[in-house]
């Protein structure tokens, strides 16, 4: 396997191998940091051998917290959710579910994938650097981002390896946006007209057309960012700041300009990262349940809606910024307007299995699964999306707890379900499904419990990116909340390591998969996967014992 | 089939963790946060009403069209049903939005009724100040070349100015009840956050930006106010009280303040 292919099956697999990687580097972050918040004062020696700095002696400093937050969601947000499904399965499965013979530009996605790698390479740099990673969080808000070392440690070198990431990051997925829509719009095959193309075609399109227009605005973004910390300029940076008793030279910029800049973006982001997963999750539904899509044209149109209302409601993250109360008015508006196109989503997928013949395939439950969190992520919605609730729910853990049940778990759903579906397609071997049963079971049960208990926290008012609540004397009595979401996160955790054995098992010894194991429909089941695996001499014929007088080279 | 069930008692679960309100909010201090508790339980019996709806049939579609052998039925869709329900759905989203928003413009928008308590709030990594017009009633004028924290002087309150010299500054933020009150919301660094769980108010404190916040407190008491925006790596550790006091007590301790000197 050539490493810098353009082949766009190998293109697939490297994606989904970086997701992999930054997947399990973002859950560990996560375990260290849900340890860290039920046992704020813990001595742990290897903290201080990984962090001499930020956790000397073993306890681990608010700034190291602060900086794994930030790294944690930087890596889940754009490594995984904006790589896995898009970058991963988008440019494996796409050209085979279009009939085309490859991308439209190979050399482009090669590059995208790189550049993408890069990128990650750029971000964890940032743990090497002097004063660790940054600490603002993935959002990072100026002025706290701009202003340099003085802001905090980690605000140094750390911040600009953070914006150096998101910047390469923001050209690969350009790169790969244009690949997207060309090959979507010129290399279908005879007769895939656009009304024929299954469901996920239509999320990796309508994906890419966002992700051509939000990361032109996160790299413009980042590059003013960036001048504002290195070259002097002033765009989001106010005159007058006194930082440490310096004041800083600076005058004339707005730390809210960012905010509308990084949102314009950020919104959006959220459907980049699950749209993909409704198309997936829809034909998941259709094969398992052996029904059609219901409403094929209505979810098409509901993912355009959701796209282009995703454009006009970024001031619903900036209701309690400072910005006009009277624009909180027009953006709480289309925000729940936006959860319209969603919930006919919803609906057509209860349509969908309704009257089905449902096989309850590991793919299939993840696929419910989805449903199901995504009503629970997307109900709490509903409220965030009015500026009044938000009063109080804002910057707490409701929030914390809504963005990850309906962005972040339906994304990781919606990808589990892919690798269950894809995985006799991509390696011509069947995985467990007892393991996958469980594996789901442990999940599904698990991110109930991690991410509900968050909820309850955000009300008794929690504010989130805290490296611990011990001065607030209203917690006192949520420690057994804080402690429940950490125990489920470690056995959720532990979870993960069941799909990650029985991947790699099924992908060396798994039972070998036949060319269409689901009786599925669509064209990337038509042809025998690539990976035969020779189990036999190249004569096998009147072999006693044996049915039939051959054996084929591939048969076990 | 297990999935049916688990997919109930998760829902079943979820729901009697809100009705039975063990981990909710405090008790309101005032109208507006009596109003938001109003709305709130209102939106969430609709929420919880769809919640349930949703999950309900999800689950009993696992398990009532589960492989027995059957014919799954051909329906490629129903475009009566889509209209149906998208109509059903744009008209309680979007009624909620209008409700939820009366309550948004009466905390920014109502500009009636003077506000005879004006305090001016500080945020700086990672403590409070708040000031206060001495018996003159106004603020002293101020400047960034003057700020000395270890002078007592996070302001930067102009010693020229004969308006600043009885300025009341203040760790805790204290209020009379039952009378409104506007801050000026000014940070001095970064972005901060002030939050009072009691009054269901949080507002950004943006620096360059004097943001104005007005409320009316009418339980006395003590409330914390926890920042809820991250301001850097002390941001858990930036906390302050709201103190609802009496109007007498107030302006008691508002002189007394006043006395000490600076």
């Amino acid at each position: 396997m050539k490493i810098f292919s353009t082949d766009h099956k190998v293109i697939g697999k490297q994606y989904l191998t970086l997701a992999f990687f930054s997947v399990a580097l973002g859950i560990v972050l996560s375990l260290i940091m849900r340890f860290h918040l039920i046992r704020p004062d813990a001595k742990i020696s290897w903290f201080a051998t990984l962090w001499p700095v930020g956790a000397t002696g073993g306890i681990m400093t608010p700034e190291l917290y602060l900086s794994l937050m930030s790294i944690h969601g930087t890596l889940m947000v754009f490594f995984v959710l904006s790589t896995a499904p898009q970058g991963g399965f988008g440019n494996y499965f796409l050209p085979l579910q279009i009939g085309a013979p490859k991308m439209a530009f190979p050399v482009l996605s090669m590059l995208s994938f790189w550049t993408t790698f890069l990128a990650l390479m750029a971000l964890l740099a940032s743990f090497a650097v002097e004063g660790g990673a940054p600490l603002s969080g993935w959002t990072a808000y100026p002025p706290l981002s701009a202003l340099g070392q003085v802001a905090g440690p980690g605000q140094g070198l750390g911040m600009d390896c953070w914006i150096v990431s998101i910047a390469l990051f923001s050209i690969a997925s350009l790169m790969g946006a244009i690949n997207f829509i060309t090959t979507i719009l010129d290399m279908r095959t005879e007769g895939m007209n656009l009304m024929r193309m299954p469901l996920t075609c239509w999320g990796w399109f309508v994906t890419a057309i966002i992700s051509l227009l939000a990361f032109g605005v996160l790299l413009a973004a980042g590059i003013l960012l960036f001048m504002d910390r290195n070259l002097g300029t002033s765009f989001f940076i106010p005159a007058g700041l006194v930082v440490s008793d310096q004041l800083q030279n600076h005058s004339g910029g707005s730390p809210i300009l960012w905010q509308h800049l990084f949102w314009f973006f950020g919104h959006p982001e959220v459907y980049i990262a699950i749209l993909p997963g409704m198309g997936i999750v829809s034909t998941v539904l259709s094969v398992f349940a052996r029904k059609p899509v219901f409403g094929y044209r209505a979810m098409v149109y509901a993912m355009f809606s959701i796209a282009i209302l995703g454009f006009f409601v970024w001031g619903h993250h900036m209701f309690i910024s400072g910005m006009s109360p009277y624009s909180s008015i027009a953006f709480s508006l289309i925000t729940l307007a936006v959860g319209v196109p969603s919930a006919i989503k919803t609906f057509n997928w209860l349509g969908t299995i309704w009257g089905g013949k449902i096989r309850f395939t590991t793919s299939m439950l993840f696929a419910l699964g989805f449903v199901s969190v995504f009503v629970s992520g997307g109900l709490t919605g509903l409220f965030l999306g009015q500026p009044a609730i938000d009063l109080y729910f804002h910057d707490t853990y409701f929030v914390v707890g809504h963005f990850h049940m309906i962005m972040g778990v339906a994304a990781i759903f919606a990808i589990f379900s892919a690798m269950y579906f894809w995985f006799p397609k991509m390696y011509g071997r069947m995985m467990n499904d007892n393991l996958g049963q469980v594996h789901f079971y442990l999940t599904f049960i698990g991110v109930y419990a991690i991410f509900i208990p968050m909820h309850f926290l955000g009300i008794l008012g929690a504010p989130r990116r805290y490296a611990d609540f011990k001065e607030l004397e209203f917690l006192a009595k949520s420690g057994i909340l804080q402690r429940i979401t950490t125990y489920s996160a470690y056995c959720t955790a532990a979870a993960q390591l069941l799909f990650f054995g029985s991947y790699f098992y099924a992908k060396w010894r798994g039972p070998l998969a036949t060319i269409n194991p689901w009786d599925a429909t669509t064209l990337e089941w038509t042809e025998p996967s690539e990976s035969n695996v020779v189990n036999h001499a190249p004569d096998v014929y009147s072999l006693p014992g044996e049915e039939k007088d051959f054996v084929m080279q591939s048969d076990q | 089939m297990g999935l049916a069930i688990l997919v109930w008692i998760l829902t079943v679960g979820v729901i009697s963790l809100c009705v039975g309100g063990v981990w909710w909010f405090p008790a309101p201090i005032s109208q507006h946060a009596f109003n938001f508790d109003t709305h709130f339980s209102r939106m969430l019996w609709v929420a919880g009403a769809i919640f349930l709806l949703a999950q309900g049939l999800l689950g009993y579609a696992i398990l009532r069209f589960r492989d027995q052998g059957h014919p799954a039925t051909h329906n490629e869709g129903n475009a009566r049903l889509e209209v149906v329900w998208t109509m059903v759905t744009a008209v309680v989203f979007i009624g909620f939005a209008l409700i939820g928003n009366k309550i948004w413009a009466s905390v920014h928008m109502d500009k009636s009724g003077d506000a005879t308590i004006k305090i001016e709030v500080l945020a700086k990594q990672f403590s409070w100040n708040f000031r206060y017009p001495g018996p003159d009633g106004k603020l002293g004028r101020t400047d960034v070349k003057f700020i000395r924290d270890s002078a007592g002087n996070p302001f930067g309150i102009d010693a020229q100015d004969p308006a600043g010299r009885d300025d009341v500054i203040s760790s805790a933020i204290r209020v009379p009840r039952g009378i409104l009150v506007e801050l000026t919301l000014r940070s001095r660094d970064v972005i901060h956050n002030f939050f009072v769980r009691e009054l269901r108010l949080k507002q950004d404190i943006v620096p360059g930006m004097a943001i104005p916040l007005r409320f009316r407190a009418d339980k006395e008491g003590t409330y914390e106010v926890p920042c809820s925006e991250l301001c850097g790596l002390g941001h858990h550790q930036m906390r302050t009280t709201l103190i609802v006091m009496s109007a007498e007590d107030f302006q008691i301790w508002l002189k007394d303040e006043d006395r000490k000197p600076r």
